[in-house]
C-alpha cells in the first residue's frame, strides 16, 4: 500500500514518514507568516496534529499532501494571529539601535512600518507578508488560503492601501 | 491603485522586514509530536468522569447493588 493510503487508513508509521518528509516545508511556510522560530515550531506540531486527527478525510488519490498540509498550516497560523492580535515580532529582525544616527533612524522607520503592519487584519497581513516580503507566487498563496488568485490580489491592494494610510499618518511617504 | 504603488510598498516593507527565506527547525520536532499525541490519548473525556461519579454515588446510596455489579463483572 502507498504511503498516503496507509496514512489515510490511520497507520502511525506512515504518519511519521510524512511528518519527517514535510516538517521542513510546513515549518518554513508557517515561519513566513508568524516570523518567530519557537512559535513556528509549535505551529508545525499543531499542523501535523490537526492532519493526524483528520487523516480519514484525506483523499490519497489526489496525492496533494503538501498542499493539504500547507492549507492546514495556514489556518493554524491565522488562528494563532487571531487569538491575541499577535504582532509581527522584531526579534528576528536584528535591529541594533542607537549605535549611529543612521541606525537609529533606520530602527525608527522599521518600528513605524511594523506598527502599520500590525494594524492589518491577520488575513490581509498574512497575504502582505507572503506576497510582498517573501515574494511567494500569488497562485501558491491562493492555494494555501483556499481562495482565488483574484482575492489574493484584492487583499494585496487592500493591504497596501491601508499601509499607505497608516504610514502617511506616521509621516512616511512610500 | 497601480502595480507601481505595490512595488514601492514592497521595497519599503522589505527595508524593514527581511524575508525569512529558507530556514530549518532548530530541533527534530517528532518527539514533540509524540508528546502531543500521548497527551491527547491520556485525556479522559468529561462524560467518563460523570459516569464514574454517578456509579460511585449509586453504590454509596444503594450498597445492595454491589453484589449485583460484581455478579455482572
Amino acid at each position: 500500500m502507498e504511503l498516503l493510503e496507509r496514512f489515510a487508513a490511520g497507520d502511525q508509521e506512515a504518519f511519521e514518514s510524512l511528518f519527517r518528509q514535510y516538517q521542513g516545508d510546513v515549518f518554513r511556510w508557517v515561519m513566513r507568516i508568524v516570523r518567530n522560530r519557537g512559535t513556528a515550531e509549535d505551529l508545525t506540531i499543531e499542523t501535523f496534529w490537526r492532519a493526524y486527527r483528520a487523516h480519514a478525510r484525506f483523499d490519497p488519490k489526489t496525492g496533494h499532501c503538501a498542499g493539504w498540509l500547507r492549507r492546514i498550516a495556514t489556518n493554524a497560523a491565522l488562528d494563532y494571529l487571531r487569538t491575541a492580535k499577535r504582532e509581527v515580532p522584531l526579534e528576528d529582525q536584528a535591529i541594533e539601535e542607537g549605535k549611529t544616527q543612521r541606525r537609529a533612524e533606520q530602527a525608527e522607520l522599521q518600528q513605524k512600518i511594523l506598527a502599520a503592519m500590525n494594524t492589518l487584519t491577520p488575513k490581509v497581513r498574512a497575504v502582505i507578508l507572503l506576497a510582498l516580503i517573501e515574494e511567494e507566487p500569488y497562485a501558491e498563496i491562493a492555494d494555501a488560503l483556499a481562495i482565488s488568485v483574484n482575492v489574493v490580489k484584492v487583499r494585496v491592494f487592500r493591504g497596501v492601501r491601508a499601509l499607505r494610510k497608516e504610514l502617511e499618518k506616521a509621516g512616511i511617504r512610500p | 491603485m497601480s502595480e507601481r504603488e505595490v512595488d514601492e510598498m514592497k521595497r519599503l516593507l522589505k527595508s524593514a522586514v527581511k524575508p525569512v527565506g529558507d530556514t530549518e527547525p532548530r530541533r527534530d520536532l517528532w518527539p514533540g509530536m509524540l508528546a502531543r499525541m500521548s497527551q491527547q490519548e491520556m485525556k479522559v473525556p468529561w462524560w467518563d468522569w460523570v459516569l464514574l461519579v454517578g456509579a460511585s454515588l449509586a453504590l454509596w446510596f444503594f450498597p445492595g447493588m454491589v453484589p449485583a455489579l460484581l455478579y455482572h463483572l
